[in-house]
């Protein structure tokens, strides 16, 4: 691998211990992935940030780093931790795991890293432009500034992310190249996708099908960022897609040749084969909103579908965001409305990352596919997935 | 017998080898507290892969796997060098933070000609691998 020559420093271990294992980190993946050189990014974004997914390995792995006085180059951004750092007794947390959650906040707050943690940072402070090489990990994330906002990104590992955050750079393969970005299989959606769940569901079950490669969504009309936000996590979830391209909506999408391509056709009943797959039943006790994220919008939509209502007793709706968003939900009132109908809108953390099992709550409900995808596994409750009226209206009292 | 390969993670080490035909997940697949291996119908389920050679395809599963393979050797219960078919990042990663040899891409196979048992010198910087049938007498 070619570096520079202050590559080179760095790998001699001229600007610390720390920032010499980064960069032989980054060599190491570098080589294994067949690239030429590093490329400088703009930011990073770290999984591997809830204590339930990292354990003592990750905790201890981050404190030894920040003590060998790791420092981060660029803006660093963190995936959800496992509890609301504010409201964690709420989420039934107990001390000996908020003591260990605030513990790897710090080791990476002192490594300069934002400590706001979320999956959406392009909601969040961290908005890369058009053309910039980033190094991100969260996979939903990773799809939604490579396809979204044309930024250019792997799916980093969590180790690699923060290595990457610490040297300024990434090893420039698979999607910082051009010619790797182009799409693989052509997707004729045979049916009207509309709302936010069913572009979940059709992310899902494109993933599903392809497995891997590089979409171009043919048939869809208008899609506005939440829908395509909705819709990366869960190609991410199903399949390992970091990239997607819709005509007249996405940035890259009319770059490409399309000749010779591959085509699938996805209609209504493959979206409901995806439904009934990852539905336990009909009935839930527990509503979950923000996989990814909620934008200000959907909270505010959330707002307007619970005018007058309440959320029954022994049930709940659980809603999450990121600490940014919330700010600004919270001055234009939406954050009192829905926890006035009786939810609670948590941050820095989410259904997937945090012990829901601890909720005292059996059988989730979502309009998130990849939520529904990883909860059973995570946490052991139930899972179904639902448009968003219906799976809200499903804790709440009757009108 | 002389392997060469890919130095990837470029130390040196040598142990007795545990071979396995199987990918290895280090995270949910191996305790960071004792070294074994505890994904339930794999090979080397119940194996120790404390000072180890240890030889497999690849690495699999969440990139936290990289985190378990340097508190395996913070707690003394690492391997004491890794042999890939093909690595990926995961194993590479870890490897390098936790300073193991790591060797890939051998000229012959090294999962037909490597027997659990035999002793193997790993040498991460030329991407040598030796190999003796006969276990090592101290």
């Amino acid at each position: 691998m070619e570096l520079d020559r202050e590559e080179e420093r760095m790998l001699k271990g001229e600007e610390g211990p720390a920032v010499r294992k980064a960069m032989e980190l980054l060599v190491a993946v570098g080589e294994v992935m067949g690239a030429g050189r590093m490329v400088k990014i703009k930011s990073a974004q770290v999984s591997g940030v809830s204590y339930g997914n990292i354990g003592e390995a990750g905790l201890e792995f981050l404190e030894d780093w920040a003590e060998n006085g790791a420092k981060v180059k660029v803006l660093t951004t963190l995936n959800p931790c496992g509890m609301d750092l504010e409201r964690w007794v709420e989420m039934g947390i107990d001390e000996r795991y908020r003591s260990k959650q605030m513990s790897i906040i710090e080791a990476f707050r002192k490594m300069g890293a934002e400590t706001t943690c979320t999956c959406t940072p392009y909601l969040a402070g961290n908005l890369p432009k058009r053309g910039d090489h980033i190094a991100w990990s969260e996979s939903s994330a990773v799809c939604y500034a490579n396809s979204v906002i044309g930024a250019r990104t792997n799916r980093e590992g969590g180790p690699s992310a923060l290595a990457a955050a610490i040297a300024g750079r990434t090893p420039f393969y698979g999607l910082h190249l051009e010619e790797n970005r182009a799409p693989t299989v052509i997707v004729e959606v045979q049916t009207y996708v509309r709302t936010s769940y069913e572009f979940s569901l059709l992310g899902y079950t494109v993933g599903k099908i392809i497995g891997a490669g590089i979409p171009f969504f043919k048939g869809l009309r208008a899609a506005e960022s939440d829908k395509l936000k909705i819709m990366s996590a869960a190609l991410a979830a199903s399949g390992g897609i970091a990239m997607f391209h819709i005509p007249g909506v996405t940035p890259e999408a009319e770059s490409y040749d399309k000749a010779c391509l591959e085509r699938i056709c996805v209609d209504l009943t493959e979206l409901e084969r995806s439904r009934d797959y990852l539905s336990y039943g009909n009935e839930a006790d527990l509503c979950c909103v923000g996989c990814p994220h909620c934008s200000l919008n959907e909270l505010e939509e959330l707002s307007i579908l619970l005018r007058g209502r309440k959320v029954s007793s022994g049930k709940g709706l659980w809603v999450w965001t990121s600490k940014v968003v919330r700010d600004e939900a919270k001055r234009r009132g939406y954050i009192k409305a829905i926890e006035d109908a009786g939810g609670k809108v948590f941050v820095d953390t989410c259904m997937v990352v945090c012990p829901l099992e601890r909720s005292g709550f059996a059988y989730m409900v979502t309009n998130s596919c990849k939520a529904a995808h990883y909860v059973p596994s995570t946490s052991g409750l139930k899972a179904s997935v639902a448009e968003l009226s219906e799976a809200v209206e499903m804790v709440l009292e009757g009108r | 017998m002389e392997l060469k390969g890919r130095g990837i993670s470029k130390f040196l080490g040598e142990g007795e080898a545990l071979v396995t035909k199987q990918g290895i997940s280090f995270f949910g697949g191996v305790d960071p507290e004792t070294g074994m291996v505890k994904e339930a119908g794999h090979e080397l389920f119940g194996k120790d892969l404390t000072g180890k050679v240890l030889v497999f395809p690849r690495g699999k599963g969440s990139t936290v796997g990289s985190y378990i393979i340097y508190q395996l050797k913070k707690n003394g219960h690492a391997p004491a060098a890794i042999v890939n078919v093909e690595t990926e990042a995961i194993i590479a990663a870890g490897c390098i933070l936790a300073e193991i040899p790591l060797v890939d891409r051998l000229n012959t196979d090294p999962i037909e000609n490597i027997k659990s048992g035999d002793w193997v010198l790993v040498d991460g910087r030329s991407g040598k691998v030796k190999v003796r049938t006969e276990p090592k007498k101290e």
